[in-house]
């Protein structure tokens, strides 16, 4: 009990917690999507991309997340259109463009090297380095992102597993996906601060992936993803507490570990490997 | 049904080099060119909430495509009320983006559709039953048989409602009606091809469409399955819906639809499938080198 009190004699260790509970459940919970609609590499390629944003928002002097965010989202939503409208495959264009993003943060930073402490934060992640007004800026996207997808449960629901049938009575399909993009845009940018651009791809990964093979129903799925990942974001934290490591770095491992002890407790016996190839051979032809 | 051979060169044109039709004959005329299925008159048929009008669907000069490029060529011809419908044709030709268009979910670069007289709008969605391509549906998705038959209320219920026990109940009886009552809480990938068309065809019953619309039923499925599909599709046809399948599997064509819709980017043929099932219009329809009789079993 001791080692559990102890530590939150810390502010830093309070405000560190209630982020990991925000971001833990935020991600893991938005991460149903991208793990079954295949966005992984979207979301990895976002987080990257979104280090342009922020690079140019340090340089203009303008606020970071509001910076990153406007920038994110553009990504974003830019790739969602050209993907509609280009032959060349989702995954080539996403290559291409984030990487390019990422390119361009790094060339800016390497220029203004004196800045280079503080981006390294977005980098690699440090949620002891949050402060009170980047719990209120969490807290209230976080809310938001939850609302979103409370709102539109069943019509994400359906344009997620058959676009086609969901198009064709009515739901906005290609509307939810900018939806849904927009959303991701918005929960790596909350994420950003504690797991760092190279790790919050695990945070929206890892916790839904280990969630997927243990039901096999979608609102079940949806609640044991984000039960791992809030608890990873708790455990990580004291793990990164105790053992002196990164705290994105503790978290990710702790959400790794759960997703190998579903796999081994898993009712379904499926690996995670022959799910994602299934999902990837019948993905996005909604054409 | 035999009255309809007087028209059969009206119905039956092959034509892959020949000037395009004349554009409009099909709704503008189709009441006179065309006349009543008998299915039409069962007691069952003319349900109340459709608008009146002749023809179930009335494609007219349609042109449609992704990129730019045109699929649908000049496309035409006009579905009766409670007429069962095949659309064959190769890989390719057109039939997925053809059903697409009438379902709304394509605009079309030049003609019209029309349903039920209307053009495409919310509530003519509610009257169309879609049942989709296997490929474009993620099977890998976490949802049993029920809440994929419950997806068929949502386009009624609209933004932000969530299904009601009335909802819950006329799922059940649609699984029920298509006998998957003992799958219900199978993940629905773990179903055979046929199980998951008849879960799909459930999901269309839950909305009562007046016209369903079904993207290669059969594709990958066993003889019996496709039977036991086919015998489920005749039953709503028989209750009055209207049914458009594309298939390219001919050894049902002649077997089970009133009418044969062979498309390879425009229309090569259309009529009765004695009609439209000549080598022909086949080779015409499919390329030279494929199939030249059509009741060769497969």
């Amino acid at each position: 009990m001791h080692l559990i009190i102890s530590p939150l004699a810390n502010d830093f260790m309070v405000r560190a917690l209630i982020a990991a509970t925000l971001i833990g459940g935020v991600c893991s919970i938005v991460g149903v999507y991208v793990v079954l609609r295949n966005m992984s590499f979207i979301g990895d390629g976002l987080a990257h991309a979104s280090f342009a944003g922020i690079v140019i928002a340090y340089l203009l002097k303008f606020d970071l997340y509001i910076g990153g965010l406007i920038f994110t989202i553009l990504t974003a939503l830019g790739i969602g259109a050209v993907s509609k409208r280009s032959e060349v495959s989702l995954d080539t264009t996403i290559g291409v463009f984030f990487t390019a993003a990422f390119a361009l943060g790094i060339a800016l930073m390497s220029h203004v090297q004196n800045y280079v402490i503080d981006l390294q934060d977005f980098l690699f992640g440090n949620i002891l380095a949050i402060d009170r007004r980047d719990i209120l800026i969490i807290a209230a996207l976080t809310a938001g992102i939850l609302i979103v997808v409370a709102l539109l449960y069943k019509e994400l629901l359906f344009a997620s597993f058959d676009p086609v049938s969901a198009g064709a009575s009515g739901v906005p399909v290609d509307a939810l996906t900018y939806v849904l993009l927009a959303i991701l845009a918005v929960t790596i940018i909350v994420s950003l601060q504690a797991a760092g651009i190279v790790l919050v791809a695990a945070l929206l990964v890892t916790p839904a992936a280990t969630a997927y093979q243990l039901t096999n129903r979608f609102g079940p799925m949806m609640l044991i993803s984000a039960i791992v990942g809030v608890a990873s974001g708790i455990v990580g934290l004291y793990c990164s507490y105790y053992f002196n490591v990164a705290s994105g770095a503790s978290i990710v491992l702790v959400a790794t570990a759960c997703f190998f002890a579903a796999m081994v407790l898993s009712p379904k016996r499926r690996s995670l490997l022959t799910a994602l190839l299934d999902a990837r051979r019948t993905a996005i032809r909604v054409r | 049904m035999k009255d309809e051979r007087t028209n059969r060169h009206d119905h039956t044109h092959i034509a892959p080099d020949a000037p395009p039709q004349p554009r409009g004959h099909s709704h503008a005329v189709a009441p006179a060119t065309f006349h009543l299925h008998p299915h039409a008159g069962h007691p069952h048929g003319q349900p109340a909430r459709v608008p009146a009008s002749d023809a179930a669907i009335a494609v007219d000069g349609v042109c449609a495509g992704y990129f730019g490029r045109d699929v649908l060529d000049e496309v035409s011809f006009t579905v009766n009320r409670g007429e069962f419908i095949g659309v064959i044709g190769p890989n390719g030709s057109g039939k997925s983006t053809l059903l697409k268009v009438i379902a709304g979910l394509l605009p079309v670069q030049c003609g019209s559709v029309l349903v039920f007289g209307q053009r495409p709008s919310p509530e003519v969605r509610h009257l169309i039953g879609y049942v989709p391509q296997s490929e474009s549906v993620n099977w890998s998705f976490p949802v049993t048989v029920r809440d994929v038959v419950l997806m068929g209320t949502y386009g009624r219920l609209g933004l932000f409602r969530r299904p009601s026990d009335a909802d819950r109940a006329a799922a059940d009886a649609a699984i029920a009606q298509v006998g998957m009552q003992d799958y219900t809480s199978a993940q629905i990938g773990q179903l055979s091809g046929g199980q998951q068309q008849r879960v799909f065809v459930a999901r269309a019953l839950v909305a009562r469409p007046k016209l369903m619309l079904l993207d290669e039923p059969i594709a990958g499925v066993d003889a019996t399955t496709q039977h036991a599909i086919f015998t489920l599709l005749e039953q709503l046809k028989e209750q009055g819906t209207t049914i458009v399948a594309t298939t390219h599997d001919l050894s049902c064509v002649a077997e089970w639809f009133d009418r044969v819709l062979a498309l390879n980017h425009s229309v090569v043929a259309y009529g009765k499938p004695q009609e439209v099932l000549t080598s022909e219009t086949l080779s015409a329809t499919f390329g030279s080198h494929v199939l030249v009789s059509p009741v060769l079993p497969a």
